[in-house]
């Protein structure tokens, strides 16, 4: 019994874990922008591929990741200076169907250059499971907890102790007054971007030998970090990280209590909820609203 | 023709009276018939987008609940088609007011949150009844009877769904110039101003969306008798984005830009099919394209220019 809980619980919070990190990318970019990022999940999706691609090539590991991350992080910059900057002002829909533009162009490159079947990555330190609590994971499952706890301690030092991290928290709060007190909004913008195709791509990579990855593997990956987004409250970065474990580990106990078939129907289930009866999401943000 | 929007409606007619007579062959009437539904459900689409200024990334969820009623009502527990039909709108609107009721009293993306999950779970749903609704397979939807009528006929089928064209267009136009239509231009022009004059925001912003709602739910049930089959890609999420994109691309807050926007993207498909392999690439592209050179919309923008005397 308890075995089998500790067993969904530590199985969604992996896969949580990469929700998370979709989830700070939506808000990074909503907070510059205020704009919802559908192409969040291709850069998730690139990351994996991109991995398996660079590691059939003969790249060591280390190196296959490191540019399985750098490369979607540039196409996350090129998006931004390509298409979403020369529509700066424009109504917030016709942004997000820009975004929703470059996730087609994305998804679909990879489609026509990588081709339709599901790829596997290899287990970062062997494919030999763990076992912890009477729960048995994957070794892999280590990886992806570990990293995310680094990143966001490493997002929490960005945002706290560095003047690039304060000049995106500032915009975020008010981009008038940023934009006043001398800080460059539009470089704001650039970096959100980067930062948030960055992150998505490490929890692609990092989750793509758990659960494998394809070229339309960013479409479900990419809902779920928005739903996750917005059950923390849309724009607060705390509140992301614990949205995506929360659908993470809600997806996993509903898997395996209630019925496989609706897994993916669960974090859509709890968002529904969540509107309903705490419509500002599990923590609302302590700011004002946006005019 | 007291304004340039009722001869626009003058134009329409006389131009879907025409078609099927010089329509080369009925690959073209079925692409006929497909703008003229999709044109339906962007109306109420845009009256949502357009003038509440909300998102709705579920409506493919509506037109799957109209779709599923007209084929499981019928097929399983035998009743009538018209009143299948009927179920399903009373359906989608009951679930968009349960939905909406919270959500509009917030700004911000939360209804396209909501729809967007609502429209995912249907589809889910739909995929996974497999004993009612034949699961990713789909299943068979019976002919549509009016009065002892059987809609058969591609021709049949043409005439009765430009009439709810035209209808829908009518009304759409009345509904802008009453009393109604003059506060939800008042709630596009300002909410705050709206308010201190009086308009109850929310009330307005849900009607809107269980009237678009129902429009899906009517347009869904008639798809899938015309079709006579049904799977759950009716309800998929991209079919949802798709017909977002037709009212930005026409343009928003524009009666006739829906009615360009359903024609274009309906018809984009059929020109892309011929790029093999590249058309995700393509489409993708020319959304982008259309967003960045024409953002407005297409007929927004000429209207403007032809405005201008240029």
């Amino acid at each position: 019994m308890l075995t089998e809980f500790f067993q969904y619980l530590f199985s969604g919070i992996t896969v949580g874990a990469t929700y998370a990190m979709a989830a700070l990318g939506f808000t990074l970019i909503y907070n510059a922008s205020n704009v919802i990022n559908f192409a969040q999940g291709e850069f998730i999706m690139l990351g994996g591929m991109l991995a398996v691609l660079f590691t059939q090539a003969g790249l060591p590991l280390p190196v296959a990741v490191l540019l399985a991350v750098v490369v979607p992080t540039l196409v996350g910059v090129l998006v931004e200076k390509s298409v979403i900057e020369p529509v700066k002002g424009a109504d917030t829909v016709n942004i997000i169907i820009i975004t929703i533009g470059a996730s087609l162009v994305i998804r679909g490159l990879v489609q026509v250059t990588l081709g339709k079947n599901a790829r596997a990555l290899p287990a970062f330190s062997g494919e030999a499971p763990v076992t912890l609590l009477g729960a048995v994971l994957p070794s892999q499952s280590l990886w992806v907890i570990g990293v995310t706890a680094l990143v966001v301690a490493g997002l929490w030092f960005f945002f706290n102790r560095t003047m690039g991290g304060k000049a995106m928290l500032a915009t975020a709060i008010n981009r008038t007054a940023a934009q006043l007190v001398g800080i460059n909004t539009a470089w704001v913008l650039t970096l959100s971007f980067a930062l948030s195709a960055g992150l998505g791509a490490l929890g692609g990579v990092l989750v793509t030998p758990i659960t494998l990855t394809a070229y339309d593997a960013g479409i479900m990956l990419g809902l779920k970090g928005f739903v996750a987004a917005v059950v923390g409250g849309l724009g607060n970065g705390m509140g992301a990280l614990v949205g995506g474990l929360l659908v993470g580990v809600l997806e996993a106990m509903g898997a395996g209590y209630l019925s496989s078939a609706y897994k993916d129907a669960v974090p859509f289930v709890l968002i529904l909820l969540i509107l309903f009866f705490m419509p500002r999401g599990l923590f609302s943000a302590k700011t004002t609203e946006r005019v | 023709m007291r304004d340039p929007r009722h001869l626009g409606l003058a134009v329409l007619a006389a131009v879907l009276a025409v078609l099927p007579f010089v329509l080369p062959n009925s690959f073209y009437l079925d692409l006929a018939i497909r703008m003229a539904i999709n044109a339906i459900v962007v109306l109420g689409l845009n009256l949502l987008i357009g003038f509440a200024g909300q998102i709705s990334f579920g409506h493919a969820g509506f037109l799957g609940i109209g779709a599923y009623a007209s084929a499981v009502l019928p097929t399983h527990y035998g009743v009538h088609p018209m009143l299948a039909l009927g179920a399903g709108a009373a359906a989608a609107g009951a679930l968009a007011a349960a939905v909406s009721y919270p959500i509009f009293k917030l700004k911000g993306h939360y209804l396209a949150m909501a729809t967007l999950g609502l429209g995912i779970i249907l589809n889910i749903a739909f995929r996974n009844e497999a004993a009612l609704t034949g699961g990713p397979d789909g299943m068979p939807v019976p002919s549509l009877e009016l009065f002892s009528f059987t809609l058969s006929s591609d021709r049949d089928w043409y005439w009765v769904v430009a009439a709810l064209l035209v209808v829908s267009v009518w009304a759409s136009l009345n509904l802008i110039d009453s009393p109604f239509g003059r506060a939800l231009r008042a709630l596009h022009g300002s909410e705050v101003a709206s308010k201190v004059v009086g308009v109850d925001i929310a009330r307005y912003k849900m009607a809107i969306f269980v009237m678009s709602a129902v429009f899906a739910s009517i347009m869904g049930s008639i798809t899938a008798h015309y079709v006579g089959f049904v799977t759950p890609t009716v309800s998929e999420f991209f079919h949802s984005i798709e017909l977002v994109t037709m009212v930005v691309v026409g343009g928003m807050a524009s009666v006739f830009g829906s009615l360009v926007g359903a024609v274009l993207l309906t018809a984009l498909p059929q020109i892309l099919a011929t790029f093999e392999g590249w058309e995700t690439v393509a489409f993708g592209a020319i959304l982008i394209l259309f967003m960045i050179v024409l953002p407005r919309g297409l007929v927004p923008t000429l209207a403007a220019r032809l405005g201008k005397g240029g």
